[in-house]
């Protein structure tokens, strides 16, 4: 069986300007995003707070819970059904100080005494503290920002310098996409994401890396006769069934993660999903074109 | 390619096989015969806290409270030492963390500077000014006397922290210290984790007070009259939890601020059964110095109500009718009898030597867990054979064998969890799914290879021979760089996440090595002793 044909010869080249206004679009999109709902949707991992994942055994209503808890002074509680039609709930605690001791204590007492204790079930408590929050924060940004560094650098080693850029670039590209469908779709970015962010980073190089590596071989076989325009066409053309052959089974077993993984990897699943599209999609369109764009340049001339 | 070369790859992956079997009998079968346990690997995969269900806690000491409870013990001791040199001290009171301190008029600031660095060689004076003619000072805890109370009273904490944990009942619970503040506490399967946090988190500073004799000393309790000097107030423990109405009635207690005992003799506490008379109260036994300590103590203060704080709050106060020699005393109160055994618990333990915050907590319940296996499986089982399915239709006999190299590959990854003890987490799982989904790379780009060459019109071996060897450089570029991914991933990553660049990294070298070594074996046995004329891919 063969999806993409031999002897395909698509122009890609010749699109890349309609590409870049689409990722231009996509990224303004995310960011447009970001911006009106006030910044990133920090899930507690990084804003820090406090997060109980109840259960019932019969369907509540988010007012009945509210009621519950109305009893107890905690602060702004917010309270989301969990995509379970009404059986199981996340309720959100902000933590302001330092003194964290009682707080899901008197949270479970005040449902005890509203439900009673065996009608109900918690299912997860994650309290993270201010100064561990930001600590976090700061080191997904720091793992994230490194791991391009790192990748973009490898390729510089293992290829060329502008084989480096391209792919630092698309991988920019990537995260900046993935973050603002994230916004988009509302949905949190915790740990896992972060996680997930990285291995779309991975997942993208190793496409880059991919079609890196057969321009490079094109490049030696076809001597002084073709443009690089020519060359990087053809690689793509002749990766291309690979490209769509392991995209394919990488996204067919996220989207199994995603339907039938459960709501607490949700997010991750989701995140992988989108990375592993425009990762896909980057190593042609971002990455390769980079790399002729620098060719031309006078200053490497 | 020569037969001997064939025979030996064969036994390398059939021997490799065999090991993996065996690390993942344990895993699967309950019961191990007894040759199998003192012979073979008896571990399981260790499955996370977020799988087993479980706490996870980080604990923050307040190392800065540990300095000025050292502080104020020094501030007692300078006025009572320098009343006995004659050196004037007017006053002196903590302000954070340093003590501020001036002295009579006419005194010589010299006289106090020597009579520091005699006698107080833990502080250093930081700061000296005259102000109306009197010399004040500001003085602190030298940087090394600092550095060293703060590390003492990290691992102090810690060593309580286990003490109490293990007198819990908590089985395999890891304890340890992470940076110069905190304390990382896991607790796997545990049933009731407020009841532990509370065990856990509570300093259990035990005091012995003397009750206020004053006359009017309800006056002071209810209203907010200024105390008398030497003077505090303390709650009581709550009164009768039964009746639903009276919770959260606290009675008050003028106390004298001086504390006559602390709980650092306490030779054992024990919980003693309740009676028809009361309810389960808690046993002291004290060392000899502590026995000593009650037997003045109590001989002291005949008809006076000795006042029984733990953290600030008052137990009970009895009259103390007699000196109490013999070193027993007793701690009652409203306890039911988790209560006293966490209380006996805590005072067995020690106290903590200074207050500790909760500064993250992950609590997964075990029905969660075991959610989460099911669904990690059914994705598992579900995306696997999607990806096996479409392999065998789109390359037929390649595909069947890439299909082989993955089959080897989650064996062996599950092997390796076994193997290193690595955590298996939720998102581990998820990593498992995610490398099936790319460990076809390898196979994909080495099959894609070989269909080129063949589309020049090679041979059957010389198409296999080039496609792999042309195929190899990407495949290990491509996985170095996601190993590299995945060593920031652990670098930055904690519990379930560095699960997750744990089988990611794993995944990527067994995957290289089933896809490379695993597939070409077959292929070069078919060329070889079968004459293979066409491949089918």
């Amino acid at each position: 069986m063969e999806l993409i044909k031999p002897g395909t010869n698509f122009d890609f080249i010749r699109f890349r300007w309609i590409a870049l206004g689409i990722s231009w679009a996509l990224i303004a999109i995310g960011i447009f995003s970001l911006i009106l709902r006030g910044g990133p949707n920090y899930g507690i991992d990084f804003s820090g707070g406090v997060m109980v994942h109840l259960r019932f055994p019969q369907v509540q209503s988010l007012n009945q819970i509210r009621q519950a808890l109305s009893s107890v002074q905690l602060g702004d509680a917010t309270i989301q059904d969990f995509g379970t039609g009404g059986t199981e709930f996340l309720v959100r605690l902000p933590v302001t100080s330092s003194e964290t001791q009682g707080i899901t204590d008197t949270l479970t007492r005040a449902l005890e005494q509203e439900f009673g204790k065996d009608h109900f079930e918690v299912l997860r408590v994650e309290l993270v503290g201010p100064r561990v929050g930001q600590e976090l924060r700061q080191r997904a940004m720091l793992a994230v920002l490194f791991s391009t560094l790192l990748m973009g650098s490898y390729i510089w080693f293992r290829f060329e310098f502008r084989f480096g850029v391209g792919a630092a670039v698309a991988l920019v590209h990537d995260v900046l996409i993935a973050v603002g469908a994230l916004s988009l779709f509302n949905y949190e970015i915790d740990l896992t994401v972060v996680a997930a962010l990285l291995t779309v980073v991975g997942f993208s190089v190793h496409d880059t890396v991919i079609v890196c590596d057969r321009i490079r071989e094109n490049m030696r076989k076809g001597g002084r006769r073709d443009t690089m325009g020519t060359i990087i066409n053809r690689s793509i053309n002749e990766t291309l069934s690979r490209t769509v052959l392991t995209t394919g089974t990488a996204i067919l077993v996220v989207l199994s993660l995603f339907v039938l993984g459960g709501n607490v990897i949700r997010g991750f699943a989701f995140t992988l999903l989108i990375g592993f599209i425009i990762g896909t999609y980057s190593s042609i369109y971002i990455a390769s074109p980079i790399v002729l764009w620098m060719e031309r340049s006078p200053a490497r001339r | 390619m020569t037969r001997q070369s064939i025979l030996y790859r064969t036994l390398l992956i059939l021997g490799l096989v065999l090991v993996a079997l065996i690390y993942l009998v344990p895993t699967f079968v309950t019961d191990l015969p007894a040759f199998w346990k003192n012979y073979l690997p008896s571990q399981r995969i260790h499955l996370g806290l977020d799988l087993q269900g479980g706490t996870h806690l980080v604990l923050t000491v307040d190392l800065n409270k540990a300095v000025e409870n050292v502080l104020d013990r020094d501030i007692d001791d300078l006025k009572r030492e320098a009343a006995a040199a004659k050196v004037p001290i007017e006053t002196a009171a903590r302000k954070e963390m340093q003590i501020e301190l001036s002295l009579g008029a006419s005194t010589d600031r010299n006289q106090f500077t020597d009579f520091v660095k005699e006698h107080f060689p833990n502080l250093t004076i930081q700061n000296s000014s005259t102000q109306d003619g009197k010399a004040t000072f500001q003085l602190g805890l030298n940087k090394r006397e600092e550095k060293r109370l703060r590390e003492f009273a990290l691992e102090q904490s810690l060593e309580t922290i286990r003490n109490r944990i293990d007198q819990f009942g908590v089985s395999e619970p890891i304890i340890q210290r992470e940076g110069d503040q905190d304390i990382v506490i896991q607790l796997p399967g545990i049933q009731d984790p407020q009841r532990a946090k509370d065990l856990i988190g509570r300093t259990a500073l035990l005091e012995f007070k003397l009750l206020s004799e004053i006359a009017d000393a309800d006056s002071y309790t209810t209203g907010d009259k200024p105390l008398p000097p030497g003077t505090q107030i303390l709650n009581g423990a709550e009164v009768d939890t039964s009746s639903g109405s009276a919770r959260g009635h606290r009675p008050k207690y003028l106390v004298q601020s001086q504390t006559l005992m602390t709980g650092d003799t306490i030779a054992d506490a024990l919980v003693r059964p309740a009676t028809q008379m009361e309810g389960p109260y808690v046993a002291l036994e004290f060392n000899a110095r502590g026995a000593k300590q009650f037997d003045d103590l109590t001989g002291r203060s005949v008809g006076k109500r000795l006042a029984i704080v733990l953290d600030n709050t008052v137990y009970s106060a009895p009259v103390i009718r007699e000196r109490i020699s013999g070193g027993r005393a007793s701690i009652t109160g409203n306890f039911d009898i988790k209560e006293a055994r966490d209380l006996a618990i805590v005072l067995r333990a020690g106290a903590l030597p200074a207050p500790v915050h909760v500064a993250e907590e992950r609590t997964v319940g075990p029905s969660l867990g075991q959610d989460s296996i099911r669904q990690g499986l059914r994705s598992f089982i579900v995306g696997g054979s999607l990806v096996v399915v479409f392999m065998l239709i789109y390359y037929k006999f390649a595909g069947f064998l890439a299909d082989m190299a993955l089959t080897l590959n989650v064996l062996f990854l599950m092997a390796a969890f076994a193997a290193f003890q690595a955590t298996l987490t939720l998102p581990g799982i998820a990593g498992i799914v995610l490398t099936i989904g790319m460990a076809v790379d390898a196979n994909v780009l080495i099959n894609e290879r070989i269909r080129e060459e063949l589309r020049l019109g090679k041979t059957a071996r010389a198409a296999i021979e080039a496609g792999y060897q042309r195929a190899l450089p990407a495949i290990l570029d491509t996985n170095t760089n996601t190993l590299l991914a995945g060593a920031i991933l652990f670098q930055f990553g904690t519990g379930p996440v560095r699960g997750f660049a744990v089988t990611l990294c794993i995944g990527v070298i067994t995957s290289v090595f089933t896809a490379v070594v695993g597939t070409r074996v077959v292929y070069d046995y078919l060329l070889t002793y079968r004459r293979l004329q066409t491949v089918s891919v």
